[in-house]
Parts: C-alpha cells; structure tokens; sequence
C-alpha cells in the first residue's frame, strides 16, 4: 500500500478522537510552528510545492504570501465540493477530522488571520455537525480560541452552512455567500486584499489545508518525494466511481497513472470496458483509452489539454453513451450557472438544447460545428465556471466525434437507449414545441 | 402576517445581535424560519427581511437562488435524489422516476399525506455508494427499488425530526 499521510491511521468506521490524534504527535506541528515566524511557515509551505487541492492547483505557499496588511484578516477552509464525482472532503473530514482543524490554524497563523469560517455545502450537514462538535473538543483543548497553546496567537474558527448551489465553491463567490449576498463570482477585488467584509481573506480547500501539518513536520523535501511526478509535490485523495469494481476515495502519491488508481480500485467493475474517464470531476474532459497511462497531476494533465481539477476520476465503459453523460453534465451546469453574465447563461442552455436534439435522434451535421463555436465562446465569460462547463463537451468532440456522427446517422443513440429520462429538457422541448 | 412565537424571535433575535455581522446570519434564518412554516413562504420572507434590516427584495433574491431554501411548500420529507452524472450511470430503473410512480407525485408536489417532496439534486457527493438520495441531511446509498421502499417505510412509521438542515 501505498504510504498514507492525510489517511494514516485511517479507521474503517469511525472518524479519529482528539486522544488518538495526539499519542501519534497531532496538533505538535502547531506547537511548534508557533515559536516560528508566520513567514517562515509561508516560505516552508512555498518550498514544499503544495498546489490547491480544490481544482485550480494554484500554489498555496503563494496565495498566503500575497495576504493583504489589512486588519483583521480571515480564513475559509472551503468544503462545499460541488464537483460532481468528487467527495474527498467529506471522506477527509470524516477520517481525520483533527488533521484538518491543525492544517487550519496552522494556515490561519501564516497568514496572522484570527477568524475562521468552515463552509460547508448543506448536503454535509452530517459532517457540519461532526466538525462542530470536534471544533469545541480542540477548544477546550487550548488549540482555538485566545493565546493558542499558551502563545500570542488567538484564532477561533465557525461552521457556515450553506444552502446549496455549486459556483459557491468559487472563491470570491463563497465569500459574497458567507456575507450574506448572493453568491456571484466577483472578479473586481483581489480576496487576498479585500475578501470577506473588505479585509484580506485566504480560501484554501481542505485538502490542502491538511497537508500543512506533515510538510511542517517532515519538511519540504519528504513533502516533494512523496510525488511521483516530475515537479510534484505531495499525496493526493482520488475519488474513483463510476463503473470500476471498488468506488472509493484513495490516497495515492500526486502523479501516480491513471491506470495504477483504476487498479487500486478494483478495477473495472464486472463486465465492463474502459471507454472514457473523467480526470479530474465534472468539469474537466473526456479522456479515451490512450490516455490509460497518463500522470495523474496538474502539469502532465495540463500537457494533454486537460485538467486534474479536483483528482475525482469518473469511469465510463462500453455501454454508456457519451453524448448522453455530456448531456446530464451540461445540464447539471446550465442549471447551477448564477446568470450573471450571458455567455454562461444562454451559451450552456442552447448547447444542452443541442446535444438533447442529437440524442433523441434530431440532430444535424451543423450542430458538431455549433457545439465547438458555442464551446469556444465560452472563454468570453466572467469566470471559470463556463469555460470548465464545457470541457466534457470539447472532450467529446476531440475524442468522440464518432460517437455523435453515429447518433447522427441512425438518427437514433446507439446505445440500448440511455436508460434515463431527461426531465428537464424533454419537459422544456415540450412546451416550446407547443405538445 | 401572523407573529412569530416569541420564543423563536427571541432566539434569532440574540443570534443576530450576537453576531460579528447581523448579515452573516442571513442563510441560519433562512433555515429557521423554513423550519418553523414548513417552507421558506412569503410570510418569512418578510419576517427574515424584518429580523435582519434587509428588503424582502434583498431576501428574495437569496431564497430564490439557494435550492435548500423551498419557496413553495413541500412534504415532511425533502427527498433530494441525486442527478450527478454518476448516480445517472446507474440509473436503470432510475430512482427518481420510481420514487415519483411508487409516491404517485410529479417533481415538487407534495403527497396526498403530507409526507414527502421529490426533488432533483445537483450531485451530493457520494458518488461510492451511488446511486443515492439525501434526505433531511441523511444519505441513502446505493438504492435499489427494495432499498427505497424500506426508507420510505421507515420515514412513516418512526419518529424523525422533520424537515431540512439546521
């Protein structure tokens, strides 16, 4: 097996206790990183590689080094994880909940922030409660709250619960959430300058935030030779579902090939082929079979066109329809786009319109080039939601055009009928139809 | 617009005051009052915008954004039954279309008993133990037809606290 850091000491059933957590040298990093300077810590995590672990893969060491001098400054840990296929958050919170109250207020005194808010999406809500109730385990254990561990530092931490909706899971949009607002992308101010209530704010994920206490205790040497990529730098949790034999979140090094992940899954479940695989959530692109051995982390997903995005891996086989799983994915971003600006608004709809026609056997020659040019012109939009909306789509089309071109001349999907009724649209295209 | 029992207005009252940023509490009330109704109805539209110092336009505009936050009234039960492109992967015999047949109710009506709400949901993330549906904060997963005639069974005849997050 491979060597578990955010999973060690994994319990099949339970969560870690606070007790556990500590007789195997939990919230000692924290202790000892605070006789250190906060720049210190800053500098250690830069040297360590780590890169956000939420999808963007931008490095953390950087983000904290560019914390505004505004008083008072914030942390939120971001477990809203509305990516579709993904669900590592909720299985880290749930294996180590301590873990992650330590990568938080380790962030939280680099960064000299002295409030904390937890998001958390309202389909967590067994895992809120969870957090709410080892976040007063710490505290009255002097890790939260005034003078942390009997230093200078004070920094308390809250649960927001939020209400839904996947563009909350972007920064500047998470932040407008928590103030109450509607929670649209705002791309005006810099969060590290002017976040949340206007003073400098830091949105790491979770994941991200856990790796802070190892790379603090083994340095960021052992952090980087954990990889098995060039360049890489630390373990990463991989959502695997889909059709492979054991669905599951695993803790592999950052890098390892996709192939080695399918198998530490079980590999293909009974009957199935591998036709196609998600890399890194819903959206990022369809990946056929040739790319069976590619590295599984962001600069050789990048090389490829792709994206790691969030590491959850969703595995299609023979039988299912890719025109119809792009179909059920632009349908979940056309209806999870805020409106705010019209490239995403209308652009998603009318490709969802578009692949719907292909699907039930009404498309034409002319909608592949409508997908791309409609794809394409989603890189106009305000913020990375669309352009990450229609990756699926591009994949099908780079990869799958066969595909499509086989929906078109049977002018019916080949497949034994997708087994699904599509409510939204077919409810849509009925009444616009007038039947 | 009937008054809020003093209880509960108190209660929000201190947890607003008590708050850094009254603002911040908006979606905690939210929540509360859709407890308290049953649903997030235009009587607690006003009552939030009220208890907060917003417009009922400033509430509106979350609680028609929000899908946890039911502006319509809706069962006992929310079932949120994932639509996730992984759940969809395993949907022969799809759960949501069950769930409507076996509870004689199309996406959003509530069933003759007052029980239940079926509602599609964007994915819940857990997507190892799909196909799933989540309801009241609690998973259910994977799901066979057996599976979620056994929940629904359950639901009816013991306690549960109803309705919603907290």
């Amino acid at each position: 097996m491979a060597e578990q850091v955010l999973f060690l000491n994994r319990q099949p059933d339970r969560p870690l206790t606070f007790d556990e957590y500590r007789q195997h040298s939990g919230y000692e990093a924290l202790i000892t990183a605070l006789k250190r300077k906060p720049e210190e810590l800053r500098q250690t995590v830069l040297d360590a590689g780590l890169r956000g672990r939420g999808g963007a893969g931008f490095p953390t060491g950087k983000k904290w080094s560019f914390i505004g001098k505004g008083q008072p400054r914030y942390l939120v840990p971001n477990t809203d994880e509305m990516e579709p296929g993904t669900f590592k958050d909720r299985v880290l919170v749930n294996v180590n909940p301590h873990l992650v109250l330590e990568g938080i207020i380790l962030a939280a005194y680099a960064v000299s922030a002295s409030k904390g808010i937890f998001f958390i999406r309202p389909s967590y809500e067994m895992d809120a409660e969870l957090i709410e109730k080892e976040l007063q385990v710490a505290r009255e254990a002097g890790f939260l709250g005034e003078n942390i561990a009997g230093s200078d530092f004070s920094f308390d931490l809250f649960v927001h619960r939020s209400a839904g909706r996947y563009i909350c899971g972007e920064a500047s949009a998470q932040v407008n959430a928590i103030m109450g607002k509607r929670a649209h992308p705002n791309k005006e101010v810099h969060m590290t300058d002017e976040g949340l209530w206007g003073k400098p704010t830091i949105v790491n994920n979770v994941e991200t935030l856990s790796c802070v206490p190892h790379i603090l205790k083994n340095g960021p040497e052992w952090f980087k030779g954990l990889a098995r990529s060039e360049g890489g730098a630390g373990t990463k949790l991989y959502c695997v579902s889909g059709q492979v034999a054991r669905p599951g979140c695993y803790e592999l090094p950052i890098g390892t090939p996709f192939s080695e992940i399918l198998a530490e899954a079980g590999g293909m479940s009974n009957g199935s082929e591998l036709k196609a695989f998600l890399p890194g959530g819903a959206s990022t692109a369809f990946m056929p079979k040739k790319f069976y051995d590619v590295q599984m982390d962001f600069d050789p997903l990048a090389e490829t066109g792709n994206r790691l995005g969030t590491g959850a891996i969703i595995v299609f086989d023979q039988n299912t329809c890719l025109v119809a799983a792009a179909l059920n994915l632009i349908e979940y971003f056309a209806r999870e786009s805020c409106g705010f600006c019209t490239p995403c608004r209308e652009g998603l709809t009318f490709i969802r319109d578009l692949l719907w026609r292909i699907e039930i056997g009404e498309g034409e020659e002319k909608y592949i080039r409508m997908l791309r040019e409609m794809s394409d012109a989603q890189s106009h939009s305000y913020c990375a939601f669309a352009p990450g909306a229609v990756s699926p789509v591009l994949g099908l089309l780079n990869h799958f055009e066969d595909e499509i071109r086989e929906h078109l001349s049977q002018k019916s999907c080949p497949f034994a009928g997708p087994g699904i009724e599509f409510r939204d649209s077919l409810i849509r295209l009925e009444k616009s139809s007038g039947s | 617009m009937s008054a809020l029992p003093a209880e509960l207005r108190q209660e929000l009252e201190q947890e607003i005051a008590g708050s850094e940023h009254p603002q911040e509490q908006v979606i905690n009330v939210m929540y509360a009052l859709q407890k308290h109704y049953g649903y997030f109805s235009d009587e607690a539209v006003h009552q939030a915008a009220a208890l907060l110092g917003l417009t009922p336009l400033e509430i509106e505009e979350l609680a028609t954004f929000y899908d946890f936050i039911y502006r319509s009234p809706v069962g006992k039960f929310v079932i949120h039954v994932c639509d996730g492109v992984v759940c969809w992967m395993f949907h022969e015999g799809s759960v949501f279309d069950y769930l409507c047949k076996k509870l004689e109710v199309c996406e959003g009506e509530i069933t003759a008993d007052g029980m239940f709400t079926v509602l599609p949901t964007a994915c819940i993330g857990y997507c190892d133990h799909a196909p799933a549906m989540l309801i009241n904060g609690v998973f259910y997963g994977p799901l066979t037809p057996d599976k979620v005639d056994e929940i629904l069974e359950k639901l009816r005849t013991e306690h549960c606290e109803p309705v919603i997050c907290r």
